[in-house]
């Protein structure tokens, strides 16, 4: 996208015409949580000024037109990430469709979902594998998961640079090895992991494999059956879509063997005051009223990401994550988590500021209108692989411009002289 | 600028980088009767302290801590370092920590009672932040945590 384009893109999010503290915004933390486009937010309330009804139940005009919104959703969403439409399951975010899994096999493990949901029962002598790059999302209810089943948890490190060390992926991903759950994109390093190369070993061993496709969903061009993962967990927020709206992608077969977790209403087909038979996927993972306006603005940003193309997309945030991996490594006294080869990242740069903790950067930057999230980023284990606590990180998305690189920029090189510690 | 300066006083970065009372710890094995230690840890940025005081509140006044974290959370602990020393456990717990405590509550309207909050009164700023109320709150819930482990009794 050219500076005119960008421009116009910026347009369609009122957000960023507001000021913070007499500073023009520069939004620096769409890695956290995404501005929204006017198309999302009309969305929402054209739905519920219009269309409101329960879906799946009822028989009135509105519930007919509510129910049939809802579906039409789930197929762009689907079609956005690369998945057949009941491949895809909603969930209040990428974390609870994590845990759906985790606990799905866990359910699975104490006998639940009988001989079709075998292929998810781990115990003792299985191992679930992970990585030190995890957002705590996709590490804790695998955690869960072992020590409710006594499998062993093992996790793939990280190189020096904020890579996978893959050297011995062979031998930490091996027969036992019943999950490989990875990251695409590290939220923290903005490291595109080699997904081929993972699920290629997985593949080998019989693993099943399940993608934190956050940071890639919103920012890279995705196709799930390409990639050939057997789980995928993206959030609607972080791709200009609303909040309380995430998604579970599984291949069919999977889902449909999976014991679900939430139960109740809406997920069944005959319930008797002894046992339930449940609907097929993904029918079968939503129990209870479901978020139809936030997953109407979820189709809404899926189509508006859509129309410009997630591959100019991903080249305008690869042209902003140059600028700021370079900016950031000019200024003296920072360092930088990650790649320094900026190719093998998304638009986001973590850095630690020798001499001034992350919190005092962030609040450094704010005091000039300068967005940006400090801490640990729901990584700790990622810090302090590269010992510290906390860092500072700097995320881009579609409207991000040139003039929020300068204004972070400039800012940034005054942060050390101001906490006294500029050499 | 002004609100970054209110947050950031002199005498708050002075004590991030100078800090009265931070060292090793002295964890003794086994922990005596008395002996107060508390850890804190800020969850959504990480900052940790540990405090340790006694055995018993005759010798509370000789205490130390570690930890790391932002500015704010750092010199806090400084401060209520050299508060302690000064006031002795019982004045530090009984007025001090309440005193401080109102401050940060305070959302920037309090008036701090600067002679007997000296250099914490600084943090005067800090409670019109509500993002860092607690990074200058982590410390002094750790040391109040040691102190009230310092009355048990000697067995």
């Amino acid at each position: 996208m050219d500076s005119l384009e960008t421009a116009r893109v910026r347009g369609d999010f009122p957000l960023l015409e507001r000021t913070v503290g007499g500073h023009r915004l520069a939004y620096l933390d769409s890695g956290a949580t995404a501005q929204k486009p006017t198309c999302v937010i009309d969305a929402e309330q054209d739905f519920l000024t219009r269309s409101n009804a329960a879906v799946h139940r009822g028989a009135h005009t509105l519930a007919v037109e509510a129910t049939e919104v809802f579906e039409a959703s789930r197929e762009a969403v689907a079609r956005f990430v690369g998945a057949d439409t009941d491949e895809i399951v909603w969930t209040k975010n990428a974390t609870e469709a994590l845990n759906l899994v985790a606990y799905g096999f866990a359910n699975a493990s104490a006998g639940l979902g009988g001989a079709d949901a075998a292929r998810f029962r781990v115990g003792p002598g299985e191992t679930i594998v992970v990585t030190e790059m995890e957002h705590h999302a996709n590490l804790v209810p695998w955690q869960q998961l072992a020590a409710r089943t006594g499998a062993r948890l093992r996790w793939l490190p990280l190189t020096d640079d904020g890579r996978l060390d893959l050297s011995d992926l062979d031998a930490i991903v091996d027969e036992s090895t019943a999950v490989l759950a990875f990251t695409h994109v590290s939220n923290v390093l903005g490291t595109i992991n080699d997904a081929a190369r993972l699920v290629d070993r997985a593949r080998q061993v019989g693993a099943l494999t399940v993608l934190d496709a956050c940071q890639s969903a919103a920012h890279l061009p995705l196709d799930l059956h390409a990639l050939d993962v057997d789980f995928a967990a993206f959030s609607g927020h972080k791709m200009l879509g609303p909040t309380g709206i995430g998604a579970l992608y599984g291949r069919k077969e999977l889902l449909d063997a999976l014991p679900p977790v939430l139960t109740g209403g809406s997920m069944i087909t005959t319930v008797t005051l002894e046992e339930t038979q449940f609907l097929p996927a993904p029918q079968r993972f939503e129990a209870g009223t479901q978020p139809v306006a936030q997953i109407v603005g979820l189709a809404a940003a899926v189509d508006y990401l859509a129309e410009t193309g997630m591959e100019t997309v991903a080249a305008h945030e690869a042209a902003i994550g140059e600028a700021l991996l370079a900016g950031v490594r000019a200024v003296p006294g920072m360092r930088v988590l990650g790649p320094l080869d900026a190719s093998l990242r998304i638009g986001t740069v973590s850095f630690d500021v020798e001499g001034v903790h992350a919190h005092d950067v962030g609040q450094f930057l704010d005091a000039r209108g300068v967005a940006a999230r400090v801490g640990h980023h729901c990584a700790q284990p990622l810090h302090r692989r590269y010992g510290i606590t906390a860092s500072t990180r700097v995320s881009s998305a579609i409207y991000t411009d040139e003039q929020d690189v300068e204004q972070f920029l400039a800012a940034l090189a005054e942060v050390r002289a101001f906490f006294g510690v500029a050499a | 600028m002004t609100d970054l300066t209110q947050l950031y006083q002199q005498v708050i970065l002075d004590h991030a980088r100078e800090r009265s009372g931070a060292g090793t710890l002295l964890a003794p094995v086994p922990r005596p009767a008395g002996f107060g230690s508390s850890h804190q840890v800020n969850p959504t940025c990480g900052d940790e302290i540990t405090v340790e005081a006694g055995p018993g509140a005759d010798l509370a006044r000789e205490h130390r801590w570690e930890g790391a974290g932002c500015s704010i959370s750092m010199a806090s602990a400084s401060v209520a370092s050299e508060l302690l020393t000064e006031h002795g456990p019982q004045r530090f717990r009984e007025e001090v920590i309440p005193a401080f405590r109102a401050l940060m509550d305070s959302r920037g309207r309090g008036e701090p009672d600067e002679d007997l909050l000296e250099d914490a009164a600084a943090f005067h700023g800090v409670s019109r932040f509500p993002g860092r109320i607690k990074c200058a709150l982590l410390a002094w819930v750790a040391f109040e945590d040691a102190l009230a482990q310092t009355d048990t009794e000697k067995e």
